[in-house]
């Protein structure tokens, strides 16, 4: 809540000296955590939000970042850490998109539906619940990650890391040409079922330090920013992961100092990088025509 | 939620076996009679669009719109305007942009998804700016349908009565134009304006719904009663009247419980409508394992 209320922040003056504004900005532990986790999460969100562009995946994104608000106010509900019930809700949401949308046609009929319906469960969450809560699921909470939480995302987005890492050339080949991959003997419903729960456990970190609302903007801006940048994959993963943690870190070094939620500049970020890079890719085009 | 944040959570009224003084406890507040009325305006307008939305495959616009149209709210708050009209106005102007874009790059989500990303950034930056976040916040978010103020109402009804005599008006061009785009360019539909309009009309229905429910749960009422009804009949008017009735029974019966109930009532139609949608889907699976909706419509053709 510190971001929201602003008792931390006020009177932190920033000084022209990057050395002594990256020390002050570093010397508490709630910032360390911020930045640790943050870093984490932005990773694994650059990663696979690669895939989550390439396999036109943003609105199954968005549904299953908003559901994580059903996990997240339910945990809280519950007296738990937030981050087991977004894991829960989102793997649930994984799995009844993936099951249910099966067919293209008719898919984002279920996405949406889904969507709809664990907010509204959401909603009776916080009302079982009573309380003011809402605002730090929905926008995050960066600067209240706990330790334990620091752990669980970096354990979470190695795993994330790994399990891309490790089905990188199915996958690739199979958001690239889905009916030459199956030919050439790749299970494309195993392939979209991992990557809907890799996506899950993905917004799922995310979602506590940029909230449910916001996460969407983390997993797909800097993918379709660096999607239209390099049709390299390997380059095009490695720059959306650098633009991810960029704009986490910009985010969360910003907001030390004014006071609003990191998610505000991290979703600002994300889409000034989407238009410079569609503005360079028409320049880019237009002066190979000529 | 803070203190009146929601009136839904104050509300605990006595449930009787007696369906006439239910009845008339149900409708004897002036709120309560607002409130249905708001439901029915928003459910026909959302019943009959919903059924394009989904033939079309718009979800995604649909549910981009509802949250534009919480940008446009906030902002609206922020400048002291009626959040109502700054909400139709940034949907109907985005509406536009959303479907040029969307002629140009068919399943380039990625671009719906880019303008979604800013508006809920631009949303929350107005809410902070604006109030920090107040009890509008989940009004705007989670809807409010118990305590909307007569103006609401009106705008509600007038956006309401010019997306249906707009649908009216094109209806045969767009039903041909959505059952088989390329057959209806060919016999001379203007399929690409018709496509943009139909977008800024969707801008109606999702501000309408988002009266109801709020911007982040409006998108069910759009396109869960319309895909159900789509699943029962082939037959277009009678799919578009069941898609209607099937919206007007959420949003009555979830504005009933919650009478009864002390939850939100944006929780009851949301599960209603899904569950409605759910059980569709069960009684059709067979049905529909292997014949689409669009070609049963193309081979009827």
């Amino acid at each position: 809540m510190h971001a929201l209320t602003g008792t931390v922040i006020t009177g932190v003056p920033f000084s022209a000296n990057p050395i002594d504004d990256l020390q002050q900005l570093l010397q508490f532990e709630f910032m360390r955590n911020a930045f640790v986790a943050g870093t984490a999460a932005a990773v694994a969100a650059g990663v696979v939000g690669y895939f989550v562009v390439l396999r036109s995946l943003s609105f199954a994104a968005h549904a299953l970042t908003q559901i994580g608000f059903a996990g997240a106010t339910g945990a809280l509900a519950a007296g738990v850490n937030p981050i087991y019930g977004l894991l829960l809700i989102n793997s649930a949401g994984a799995a009844l998109i993936g099951g249910l949308g099966r067919r293209r046609r008719g898919r984002d009929v279920v996405v949406g539906v889904v969507q709809s319906a664990g907010l509204g469960l959401g909603l009776l969450f916080l009302a079982l619940y009573r309380a003011h809560e809402a605002v730090p699921v929905l926008v995050g909470d960066a600067f209240g990650i706990s330790a334990t939480q620091v752990l669980i995302t970096v354990l979470c987005s190695v795993a994330i890391v790994f399990a891309v890492a490790l089905a990188f050339r199915p996958l690739l080949f199979a958001s690239l040409d889905e009916e030459i991959a199956e030919a050439r003997g790749v299970h494309i419903g195993l392939v979209s079922v991992l990557l809907l729960f890799v996506l899950a456990v993905t917004v799922s970190v995310d979602a506590p330090i940029i909230g449910v609302l916001l996460t969407f903007s983390l997993v797909v801006g800097p993918a379709a920013t660096a999607a239209l940048v390099s049709p390299r994959p390997g380059r095009a993963v490695a720059l959306s992961v650098a633009l991810s943690v960029l704009y986490i870190w910009v985010g969360l070094a910003v907001s030390y100092w004014v006071d609003f939620p990191p998610s505000v500049f991290v979703t600002g970020l994300a889409f000034s990088g989407y238009l410079a890079a569609r503005a360079w890719r028409g320049g880019e085009r237009r002066s190979g025509h000529a | 939620m803070t203190d009146g944040a929601s009136p839904v959570l104050a509300i605990a009224n006595s449930f009787s076996w007696n369906p006439v003084a239910d009845w008339q406890a149900l409708t004897g507040q002036a709120y309560m009679r607002d409130a249905l009325l708001a439901g029915t305006i928003a459910a026909a307008v959302c019943g009959v669009i919903g059924y394009f939305v989904v033939m079309r495959g718009l979800t995604f616009a649909a549910d981009a719109l509802t949250h534009i149209g919480f940008t446009g709210a906030s902002g609206a708050v922020l400048l002291g305007l009626s959040p109502v009209a700054g909400l139709l106005a940034l949907t109907m102007a985005t509406a536009v942009g959303i479907g040029a874009l969307q002629q140009r790059m068919r399943g380039r989500d990625v671009v719906t998804g880019m303008i979604l990303v800013e508006a809920l950034g631009l949303g929350v930056l107005f809410l902070r700016l604006s109030s920090g976040y107040s009890n509008q916040t989940y009004a705007l978010l989670f809807g409010n349908i118990l305590a909307l103020s007569v103006r609401d109402l009106v705008v509600l009804g007038v956006a309401g009565a010019v997306a249906l005599l707009a649908i009216a008006a094109v209806f045969r061009p767009l039903l041909f134009a959505s059952l088989d785009e390329e057959v209806a360019e060919s016999r001379g539909v203007p399929v690409r304006r018709l496509g943009i309009g139909f977008v800024v009309i969707v801008a109606i229905a999702a501000a309408a719904a988002t009266q109801v429910v709020g911007a982040l749960l409006a998108v069910i009422l759009i396109v869960a009663p319309a895909a159900s009804a789509q699943r029962l009949t082939h037959r277009p008017l009678l799919g578009i009247a069941l898609s209607v009735i099937i919206a007007l029974l959420a949003t009555w019966c979830g504005i009933a419980i919650a009478f009864w109930q002390p939850y939100p009532v944006s929780f009851f139609i949301t599960s209603l409508a899904a569950v409605v949608w759910g059980v569709t889907r069960l009684l059709t699976a067979r049905r529909f394992g292997s014949v689409t909706l669009h070609h049963a419509h193309a081979h009827a053709h």
